[in-house]
């Protein structure tokens, strides 16, 4: 809990002076929930929560790596560092993934005010990583003013990146007529911008129009409507008129307070994810360890007690033992 | 992030490096060493040696492979020896396949280049040998 450089790690210490090999390690730890992770993610979570984090999101190939490789462009042009978290399915059957969005993205070599990781899901559902919050507050802390999240070429139940960012794009193409018309469930509501990419290809405009009277309807997220671009990578057009719909994004979640509010939810919801996370695992070992437990199970298999019995009875032994 | 696993899967990144545009080889392997469980960065083509050795470290992989047809192996793979090292990142081992003389081989693995494979090679044997590479597995 303390910030004193004395009980800092000596891993966050080297993040916080920039060192990238150890913020690469401390992420592949994070990555497989290695406990050892935990004294520099704690220590260095104070150092988090300046950098804006957008999330890239839409179906497969609409164009979301091309888009983040020219946002990376821009910003760093106006001077801004940059992170980036590219998230690839895994797997089902192997575990194993390819990570291809670092094919698109470019930038000049020894850049040291950009920071690349490609992710695989690892079988977590939603569009990105288990890992991929905390990773994304890694680099927040390790001082990049922005921080870009492509999500796997999500379906429209794929919203998590909702969690995540603070402001979430959603990413269209044109003559995805019935794609986009589903859109109205899930992807539709967390999308704080709409890109119509590949806008060089017919259909654009009409697709914009379409999603521009729809956003018309609704009436999410304390009064923001969400904003519409269109842009092409190959040209390229309109990235400068996406960053500003997002930085617009950015400046109403401030003007209107609800950064605040949606901050407060999220580590809510965090929060209560790790007491559930510590109490499962609790639970485990002490359903484990008494064999008195296994032979209530025999009785409640016997029908001669309750199972909410039994789970009373848990509850308790776990306080007794805490 | 409960104390359950402290190890993943092994990452690797292969790459291309120089102008070489025959990237089948790349792709086949990377696909092998997938289905074999391994998360694969796939950095594509014309990548720089310091592109290559900037995106292992990012990505934090135990193993580098370069895959590369067109000749130009003994001016690319020793640059990115000497990066790695340079960078303080030897750890990160490379491996490599192609079109690529024995003869030349031979030079490269003196270099520290791991293992070399030419075409038609088996890819349980890339496989195995990445595995094999990636040593004991590190937490
Ligand atoms: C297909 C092919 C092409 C295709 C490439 C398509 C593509 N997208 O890949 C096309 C037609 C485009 C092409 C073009 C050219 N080609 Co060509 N091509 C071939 C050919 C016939 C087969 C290559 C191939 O795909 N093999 C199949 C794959 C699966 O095998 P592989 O790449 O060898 O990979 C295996 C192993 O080497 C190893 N491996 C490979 N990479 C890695 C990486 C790691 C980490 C590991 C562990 C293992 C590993 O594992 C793989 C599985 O066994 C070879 C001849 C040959 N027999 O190799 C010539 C060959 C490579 N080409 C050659 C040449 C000269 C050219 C051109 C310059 C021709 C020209 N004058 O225009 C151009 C250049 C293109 C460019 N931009 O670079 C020469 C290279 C000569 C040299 N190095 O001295 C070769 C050897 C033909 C020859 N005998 O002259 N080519
Ligand atoms: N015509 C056109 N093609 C584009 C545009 N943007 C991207 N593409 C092409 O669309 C394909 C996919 O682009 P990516 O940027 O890889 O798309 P992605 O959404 O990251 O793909 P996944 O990560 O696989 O879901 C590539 O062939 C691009 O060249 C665009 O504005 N216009
Ligand atoms: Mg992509």
């Amino acid at each position: 809990m303390s910030r004193r450089a004395a009980s800092t790690p000596p891993v966050a210490r080297r993040i916080l002076q920039g060192d990238r090999q150890a913020l690469a390690r401390l992420i592949t730890q994070v990555e497989n929930r290695d406990p050892a992770a935990l004294p520099a993610v704690r220590s260095l979570y104070p150092h988090s929560g300046k950098a804006t984090v957008v999330g890239l999101t839409g179906p497969l190939g609409v164009g979301k790596s091309s888009l983040v490789n020219l946002l990376l462009g821009h910003l760093r042009r106006q001077g801004r560092s940059v992170g980036v978290v590219a998230v690839d399915p895994s797997s089902p059957f192997s575990g194993g993934s390819i990570l291809g969005d670092r094919i698109r993205l470019e930038r000049p070599p020894g850049d040291s005010d950009v920071f690349i990781r490609s992710m695989a899901s690892r079988g977590h559902a939603g569009g990105v990583a288990l890992a991929t919050r905390e990773t994304v507050r890694l680099l927040d802390a390790f001082g990049m003013d922005v921080v870009l999240v492509e999500t796997v070429g999500s379906g429209q139940s794929d919203v998590e990146i909702h969690d995540v960012a603070t402001t979430s794009v959603v990413v269209v193409v044109p003559h995805l007529g019935d794609e986009v018309q589903s859109l109205k469930a899930g992807l539709f509501e967390i999308a704080d911008v709409f890109c119509v990419n590949k806008a060089d290809l017919p259909g654009a405009d009409a697709a914009a129009r379409y999603l521009n009277e729809m956003t018309q309807l609704g009436g999410r997220n304390g009064g923001w409507r969400p904003a519409v671009v269109q842009t092409s990578t190959v040209g390229p057009k309109g990235i400068e008129e996406l960053w500003t719909a997002v930085a617009r994004h950015e400046a109403f979640l401030d003007s209107s307070g609800t950064r605040q509010e949606l901050d407060r939810r999220r580590l809510t919801d965090e929060i209560l994810g790790l007491v559930r996370e510590r109490v499962d695992a609790r639970l485990a070992e002490v359903f484990a360890r008494e064999p008195e437990l296994q032979s209530f199970l025999d009785r409640v298999v016997a029908r001669e007690i309750d199972p909410h019995s039994v789970a009373d009875r848990l509850v308790a032994e776990i306080r007794r033992s805490a | 992030m409960s104390p359950t696993k402290s190890t993943g899967p092994i990452r690797v990144l292969i790459a291309k490096p120089g102008l070489d545009g025959h990237d089948r080889g790349a792709k086949v392997v990377a696909r092998a060493l997938r289905d074999a469980g391994m998360e694969v960065i796939y950095a594509g083509l014309r990548q720089t040696p310091e592109e290559i050795v900037d995106s292992a470290i990012e990505e934090d992989v135990r193993l580098i492979g370069l895959s590369i047809l067109s000749g130009a192996h003994m001016a690319l793979f020793p640059r990115v020896l000497a990066l790695l090292k340079q960078k303080r990142a030897s750890r990160i081992r490379v491996f490599a396949g192609g079109i690529i003389p024995d003869e030349d081989a031979k030079r490269l693995k003196k270099m520290g280049i791991r293992a070399i494979f030419g075409p038609g090679a088996s890819l349980d044997e890339i496989v195995a040998t990445a595995r094999k590479l990636a040593g004991p597995v590190r937490s």
